[in-house]
């Protein structure tokens, strides 16, 4: 669609400007300030450069959150994408079926954040928990399980609490991707005789690819910010041991009330999202080039 | 066939489990709870619940969340409405980073609005107000919704528009009567999303709060690091947050695929 020329257009955006910059330019600006200069009380203040910046850059803590930052992310895209595609292919495609489907998928997204913490604790703990009563008495585990009793077992509990609580995601997701594709690829496939391996390879995979592409962005952005799930499970333990980038920081910020580390590591995590989403946003924009051309 | 929908069934089922577990333990004592393992609610009370509608400090949480959120939902819709109809139907000056750039507040990490956050509804005064929630919720959701009503809005075709304006309609009159019935899925799907990630939110509703506005998600958490946990209440208050997200729901079904794909299908 042809647009329009005209720079009036930017009286309609102006509001949205407004309220945006309200509630992210000046709070950025605030953690600017902040980064730079070490913070002794209301008015008393020194300027340090760059110094929070070289601290917060060799801060062998800040790596490690980030090398588990990357494994969560990484092993979240892994799992909850294949998994999506899978059941959206499942999915009934009329009748009263797809209603049914659509509200049960949907049912684990409309849960606050951290009641999804505390169903996984009530789900697992090993005193009241089904899973973890049920797992415990079958006695395969030389360490009786608990999620606060081991790392692998917080990461097992946390990727199950995860993948639970974000696939429905994905797999609405693929399902809208597939519920536009048109019937008449399916009879010509029918006709060409094409086993279901290759409907789905030639014709359901790319047809998938923008809603995929999107998928891709948001698990991969939400789960690199995810705070309230591991906060309410684990608190970040055992140890360090589920500790991600925004459990550190809160715990840094608010915890200890080193402000100026603080800001510069909230800075230095800003600019990893702010690249991330740029590379996603134009494959986003590819994908939509890509479909009108053919 | 058969074994896809037996596949998808026992999927549900693993989806439902956990929160069947948390219903169970809402419908038993703590002192059962704790006591006794038991797959069902033998000893069926209903006393956590009724616990949660007499007690003001938790029953006002859902009611300062439900505020909050409607007004967020309202706010973000406000403003987001004209400004997708610019990035719909114009080509202007910086078009393309402003958009990125409002896309990027949907991804920035909340736990860096945090600290600055607090100063600034400090100054304001707006600490503990229901108003400071809703607008420090516009930081992710006024971004998504622009996002989503562009979508829908670049499916109206622009002729729809011409046709109007030769025909004599003022702007505001156009926009009010003949294109936003047009995009009524789209703005309902909105609103849904607006509703979603405010209430599913508990970061800055925990800090921007103390007493007065503080909504139920703060209430479990601090309840949560005391001592003498009572489960059963817990898990009531768990259940009870499921239901307003559950009737929504009900009510965008049939365009809820066509929403989780922001519109751009």
């Amino acid at each position: 669609m042809e647009k329009w020329e005209d720079n009036r257009a930017w009286f309609l955006v102006l509001p949205v400007f407004v309220i945006v910059a309200f509630s992210a330019i000046i709070p950025l600006m605030t953690v600017v300030n902040y980064s730079l200069q070490d913070i002794f009380g209301p008015g008393n203040a020194v300027f340090v450069g760059t110094e929070w910046y070289k601290e917060m850059l060799t801060d062998k803590r800040l790596h490690d959150a980030l090398a588990r930052q990357f494994l969560f992310s990484g092993l979240v895209l892994l799992i909850e994408i294949p998994l999506g595609i899978l059941i959206a292919l499942a999915m009934p495609k009329k009748g009263w079926g797809v209603s049914a489907s659509l509200v049960i998928l949907a049912i684990p997204l409309l849960i606050p954040w951290n009641v999804i913490g505390t169903i996984w604790i009530i789900f697992t703990r090993p005193d009241i928990g089904l899973f973890g009563v049920g797992i415990n008495s079958l006695n395969l585990l030389d360490v009786p399980f608990d999620h606060t009793a081991r790392p692998s077992y917080a990461w097992i509990t946390l990727m199950a609490m995860e993948v639970w609580h974000w696939t429905p995601l994905v797999a609405l997701l693929c399902y809208a991707g597939l519920r536009a594709i048109p019937e008449a690829y399916y009879q010509a496939a029918k006709i060409d005789g094409a086993s279901k391996w290759a409907v789905f390879l030639y014709i359901q995979l790319p047809k998938m690819r923008g809603v995929l592409t999107i998928a891709v962005l948001l698990r991969w952005m939400d789960s690199f910010l995810i705070y309230a799930e591991p906060f309410a499970l684990t608190g970040g333990g055992p140890g360090n041991s589920t500790t991600f980038l925004s459990i550190y920081l809160v715990k840094l910020a608010t915890g200890q009330f080193d402000l100026g580390p603080a800001a510069a590591f909230s800075l230095i995590y800003f600019l990893i999202v702010l690249l991330f989403s740029f590379i996603f946003y134009q494959a986003l924009l590819n994908v939509g080039k890509g479909e009108k051309a053919s | 066939m058969k074994i896809k929908t037996a596949a998808l069934i026992f999927y549900f089922v693993l989806i439902a489990i956990p929160i069947y577990w948390m219903l169970n333990m809402s419908l038993r004592s703590n002192a059962d709870i704790l006591s006794t393992f038991a797959l069902y609610p033998e000893n069926l009370t209903f006393k956590n619940y009724i616990k949660v509608f007499t007690d003001p400090t938790w029953y006002s949480g859902y009611i300062n969340a439900m505020i909050y959120v409607s007004l967020n939902t309202i706010i973000s819709l406000a403003f987001a409405l004209p400004a997708a109809y610019a990035f719909s139907r114009y080509k202007f000056l910086g078009d393309g980073q402003m958009f990125f750039w409002l896309l990027t507040n949907r991804m920035a990490p909340p736990a860096v609005f945090l600290l600055p956050y607090f100063q600034l509804y400090s100054t304001f005064g707006l600490i503990d107000t229901h108003i400071a929630v809703a607008l420090a919720h516009c930081l992710f959701n006024v971004p998504l919704a622009v996002w989503i009503l562009e979508g829908f809005m670049s499916g109206i075709p622009k002729e729809i528009d011409e046709t109007a304006f030769i025909d004599g309609y003022s702007f505001p009159r156009f926009f009010f009567t003949l294109f936003l019935p047009l995009i009524r899925a789209g703005v309902g799907v909105t609103a849904f999303f607006c509703f979603m990630f405010s209430w599913v939110e508990l970061l800055f509703a925990r800090t921007l709060t103390v007493t007065a506005a503080k909504p139920i998600v703060a209430t479990m958490t601090r309840t949560i690091s005391a001592t003498g946990l009572d489960w059963g209440l817990l898990a009531a208050n768990g259940i009870l947050t499921i239901v307003p997200g559950a009737l929504v729901i009900w009510f965008v079904r049939n365009h809820l695929a066509k929403g989780f794909a922001l519109g751009r299908v």
